[in-house]
Order: structure tokens, then sequence, then C-alpha cells
């Protein structure tokens, strides 16, 4: 019995180990990249002879990383905030009420996420640039948003059908206004959907290349994705390879911490015991 | 504390039916009063309007002397107890029961006393900051009702609080709930489709079907003088038997023989015009052994019944037994043999059972000779369902 349990874990460390260097490989592999001298760049090393932080001073050396950083982290974040509080209110709508035109909403907001972005772009093009917001923050958090509100919305809804609506009715008879009763009740039991979803978003939105190179033309709203594909190498005849490295393992940086941060909130099972189950 | 008044209480749907009807019901101050009757008869939608989780669409509802019809339920002043218990999960034992409070701004400190004086009452004081998800089924009732009484409303709603725990555990907080509404005299309206329950805890019972209220009464009232064949069928325990016979003279011709009436039940019959088929009602208590009956010979008309099984139960013995020409059945008969037999799977609809003395004779399989009490025996009009014999019926 033992032995037969030891081998089944056995084979499944196995796997797993296997899956996760497979995932891991090329992250290793921008990392080493970014800690080599230009003149060991192509080596083939996967271990660097020698290790310098060159690279990475270079890139803060100018402003124009910095700046970019600095757009994509208030444009992810605002755009992540707004998503998600419309997401929670237009959720919550979903999961409770009864409304003519509830499934063609639905379907609307489905259409939406299922619309390919890059046929879009030309004409957002346009719009933004008549409309003034081209290369500003708000002409890239507008579209993240969009993008991102069908997903905040479903992934929410299902969280808050989970909630046993007998709660709401117990706070109300309880003396709360349905202002309170969301606060108080049901908004901390859709904490756990409310960072799940954030976490989506903010990583949606963090990644995006085609609109943050589309929609913006300076430093005033280019965002890390679009500014490392303005790179240069310090002559040219030089790749900037070392400096786009040292870039991607920056801007990874802010998504793991961000996901370290709320993956302890994201707690399954917090609404047992509220009714016999 | 106050008294609710129903007037006229209707509830229709938005897809068009029709869940309550007409309900006109006064509790009195201090009250416990049980909504009772099988699924979908409308008991929780009329609780729910109580409490104001449901629109009222005809009618007017009075709590003390004050028409509530359009207050939110936070300005009812009513504390609600849930089939369910909605705990609030991310809150202790504490939190939960102080959660009224707070949101009344109670002042902590009173807050604090009057929680500990409820988990007092209850045996809670040990799991006051455990979170409901460690605790079992019958502690998260009691804190569920430890949440209903820690800020004395005007009226304790109800829904089937027991209903999720298991026998003996139920019939333990019977008897708790029973004794904390005497003690605290806190109007009560509880709602359940279990009749033992309703018969053990109220002060008075409402019997409804299909949003209709059936009848209205004490215990004993509904148990000797049942309105008609629904109330008659749900009440008791084992449930009144139905037979059907035909009305000739004096005598009441049935699958189990003649059956002389009485004259207070001819004269109900005559008074009321009673058609010629009419459905016999006989509780189990009806009949006796007439090998044990100290009763003189005039006592009543006597059947011989082959026993098909008994059941002793060391203070009674319940035997069952099968007529010619069997059993009644009617829509009202009907519904309560699928309501029941969902409860007692497999219970032969069909038999008829009497209730007889522990010291009988009986053996399965045998014959027995039994005595029917005519005193006791109610007679229906199939068509209606009324009781033709109820004293007050067709008046």
């Amino acid at each position: 019995m033992a032995a037969v349990g030891r081998t089944h874990a056995t084979r499944w460390g196995v796997i797993n180990v296997v899956v996760v260097l497979y995932a891991l490989f090329p992250v290793w592999w921008i990392a080493a990249l970014s800690f080599k001298a230009p003149s060991t760049l192509t080596d083939g090393n996967y271990i660097p002879r020698q290790w310098t932080w060159e690279n990475y001073r270079g890139i803060f050396k100018t402003s124009e990383f910095t700046r970019a950083l600095i757009n994509s982290i208030g444009i992810a974040l605002i755009s992540t905030v707004i998503a998600v509080v419309l997401g929670t209110m237009a959720a919550y709508a979903v999961a409770r009420l009864r409304f003519p035109g509830k499934r063609v909403l639905i379907g609307m907001s489905l259409l939406i996420a299922m619309f390919p972005p890059i046929s879009l772009v030309s004409p957002l093009f346009n719009i933004e640039r008549i409309l003034g917001i081209f290369d500003t923050w708000v002409g890239l958090i507008i579209p993240y948003m969009t993008f991102s509100l069908p997903l905040a919305i479903y992934t929410l809804s299902a969280f808050f059908r989970e909630i046993p609506w007998d709660l709401e009715k117990a706070a109300k008879v309880d003396g709360a206004t349905p202002a309170q009763a969301f606060r108080l009740v049901i908004a901390p039991l859709a904490a756990p959907g409310v960072f799940t979803t954030a976490i989506l978003v903010f990583i949606f939105c963090w990644n995006d290349f085609l609109f943050a190179i589309s929609l913006t033309s300076t430093r005033a709203a280019r965002t890390v994705p679009a500014a490392i594909a303005f790179f240069t190498g310090s002559s040219q005849f030089q790749q900037p390879t070392g400096s786009i490295a040292a870039a991607a393992v920056v801007i990874t940086i802010p998504i793991i911490i961000f996901v370290l941060l709320f993956q302890r909130r994201i707690v399954a099972g917090l609404t047992s015991g509220a009714v016999k189950g | 504390m106050a008294e609710i008044t129903l007037e006229g209480i209707t509830k229709r749907f938005p897809d068009g039916s029709l869940a309550v009807k007409d309900v006109d019901l006064d509790i009195a101050d201090g009250e416990f009063v049980i909504l009772v009757g099988p699924s979908g008869c409308g008991k929780s939608t009329t609780l729910n309007m109580i409490a104001g989780l449901e629109d009222i669409t005809e009618g007017t509802l009075r709590i003390g002397d004050q028409v509530v019809n359009q207050l939110a339920p936070k300005e009812r002043d009513v504390a609600m107890v849930f089939q369910s218990y909605a705990l609030y999960p991310h809150m202790s034992v504490r939190e939960n029961m102080g959660f009224p409070l707070r949101l009344a701004k109670v002042d902590k400190a009173t807050v604090n006393s009057k929680v500990e004086e409820a988990a007092r009452i209850l045996d809670l004081t040990e799991h006051l900051d455990r979170k409901p998800a460690n605790l079992s089924g019958g502690q998260r009732q009691r804190v569920a009702m430890g949440r209903a009484i820690v800020r004395d409303p005007k009226a304790f709603l109800m829904d089937e609080p027991l209903s999720n725990l298991d026998a003996k555990l139920r019939v333990q907080m019977r008897t708790q709930i029973s004794r904390l509404q005497r003690r605290l005299g806190t109007t009560t309206v509880y709602v359940t489709h279990d009749q033992t329950e309703a018969m053990t805890l109220g002060d008075r019972v409402v019997v409804m079907r299909q949003g209709l209220v059936q009848q209205i009464g004490t215990p004993a009232q509904l148990y000797d003088l049942p309105r008609n064949l629904f109330v008659a069928g749900f009440i008791g325990s084992p449930a009144m038997n139905f037979l059907n016979a035909t009305l000739d003279g004096g005598m009441l011709r049935s699958p189990l023989g003649d059956l002389p009436l009485d004259d207070r039940t001819r004269q109900a019959l005559e008074r009321q015009n009673a058609p010629r088929e009419v459905i016999v009602g006989l509780r189990p208590e009806a009949f006796e052994d007439a090998a044990l009956s100290t009763r003189p010979s005039r006592g009543g008309p006597v059947f011989t019944a082959t026993v098909d099984v008994l059941e002793s139960l060391g203070s009674d013995a319940y035997v069952y037994f099968t007529a010619e020409g069997g059993s009644a059945t009617t829509a009202e008969l009907e519904e309560l043999a699928a309501d029941s037999g969902l409860r007692d799977t497999g219970a032969e609809v069909q038999q008829i059972v009497a209730r007889l003395d522990a010291a009988t004779r009986a053996r399965e399989g045998a014959p027995v000779e039994l005595l029917v009490d005519m005193a006791k025996a109610h007679v229906f009009d199939p068509a209606t369902g009324a009781n033709l014999t109820h004293p007050e019926s067709g008046a």
C-alpha cells in the first residue's frame, strides 16, 4: 500500500518537474541574457561566465524606460480599478436581478470579448486622433477597460452566484440598507472573486502590446512593451539584446509581486458555513 | 412586542401565478402562531411578506398599530430565522449575533452584554469566537436564534428553522424554542411543513393549501374539529382513515359494515342536506378492541377485520388492515398522499390503521373484532371536502 503510494507520488513529482522546467526555461534564458556582458551575449552559454549589472544600469540611465514603466503601472492600475468596480456592480446585477434584456446584455459583452482587437486598431486610431486622446493615458485606459470588462463581469458573476441569497435577506431583516448589505455581507464574501478578477485584468493590461504600440506615438503614454520595441543599441551596428532582456525581467517583477500579494486573499471555500451544505 | 394583523393579504407573482390568496389573520401580542401546509401552499411567501422580503400585492399588513405594507424590512423591527440559518460566514459567532445591534448603532458595551446574555441563554458562550464553518448544525441553528433574540424585536419570524436538523436534535430544539418563546413573550410566526411541530409548538395553527387558509385554530380544535378533508388528513399521525360510505337514513353503509349515526351527527347531516355518497373519517383512536372494551353494549358498531400488520409500541398497538371497497380518494387526499409519501416512503395509502390498547390479543394474519366509536366519526362531502359534522359548517 505504502509502496504503491510512493511510486504514485514519484511519478507525479517527475511530471511536475518536467512541466515546471518547460515553463521556466525561457524565463531563465532571458534572465541569463540580461546579466551577460555585451561581448559574451552570443557565446551560447545558459549561465553567464561574467555576471554584470550593466544592462540594468543601461536601461535606467535614460528616462525612456522609467517613463514607460510609470505609464505602464499607472495605466494598468487605473484600468484595473475601473474595470473591477464597474464589473462588480454589473456582475451583481447579472447574478441577482431579473430584468428584461439580461441575456442580450450578457451576449453583447461576450461579443465584445470575442472581437479580434487587431480589427479595431485602425478605427480606434482614427477615432482617438479626432477626439484628441491619441497618445494619452485615457486613450489606452478606455480600450483596456472595454476588453477587460466582459472578463470581469463573467468571473465576478460566477462568484456572486455562489453566495447564498438568504444572507442578503438576513442582512435586510437585521436592519441593513441594501448598500450596507452589499458592503458588510456580500462584498467581503465576494473578495476572493474580486481579487482574482483584478489580477486577470491587471495582467491583461500590463501585457498588452497591440494597443500600446498603435495608440501611442511618444513617451507621453508609451507603456513598457511598446517602449522595448523602440530600444536602440549604443551604435547602429549593435543589437539592443541585453537591454531588452533586462527590461523584460524588470516588467515581470510587478506581476509577480501583484500575484503573490493577492494570492493569499484568494481563499477558496470562504463561504462555507453560511448555510447548511 | 406587538400584534400582527393580516387583512386580505394576497400575493400574485409577476408571471401571474397566485401564491397567497386573501389571508385574514389576527396574531395577538405574544402569541405563537404556526403556518403549516405542504410545500407550495404559500406559507413561506406569507412569512416573507410579513418580513418585508416580498411585496404585498393586495391587502393590509399591520405590525402594532402601524400599516407596514410599504416599509422596508429594516423599518419593521422583526427578526427572522432562516431554514438555511443564513449565518455570515466571515464573522465570528459574536459578530453574527451582534450584527443587527451594530447596524442599529447600539454602543459597544451594550452590544457585548446583550450578545453574552443571549449566548448564555442558548448555551453558546464557549463558541462566541468561532466561525460558523466550525460549528455543528445544532450550534449554527442556535446562533441563528441568538441573532434574532439579541435585538428584542417586535416579532420573530421563523422559516422552517428545524428542518435541517436530524430527528433527535429537532425534538430537543423544538422544546427549546417553545421555552424560549414563552420566556421572552415575543409574538412569533413559525412556518413548517411538519404537522407534529405545528401541533406541539403553536398556540394557534393556520393550515394552508394552495395559497388559501383552510382553517385557523388551536391544535386541539384542528385535531377534533377539522373543517374539511384536507385539514383532517393533514393533522394527526398516523393520519385519519377515510372511507367511502353511503347515507341511508340513520345508517352509514361503509366498507366496515353499517355504522349507525348518533343523534348529533344525524342532526348535523340533516341540517346540511348531506349528499347520499359521503366520505367518513375515523381517526385511529376511534377504533377499540371489542374484546377489551369496558363500554356498555350500546358502545357502537362492531366489525371484524383481518390484521395485516401489527406494530406494538409498548404503550399502544397499531393495527393495519384493508377494507373491501377501499379508502376514499379526492383531490385533497391525493395531494396529502403525495406530500406524505415523500416522508414515509412505501406507506400503504389504502390501508386503515387502528390504535388499540397494548393489551390487545390481535395477531398478524388473524381476525380481530373492532368497535367503532361513532361519536368520533367525521362525515365529509366528497364534492367540496367540507366536514358536514363540524358544528359551525354551513352556518
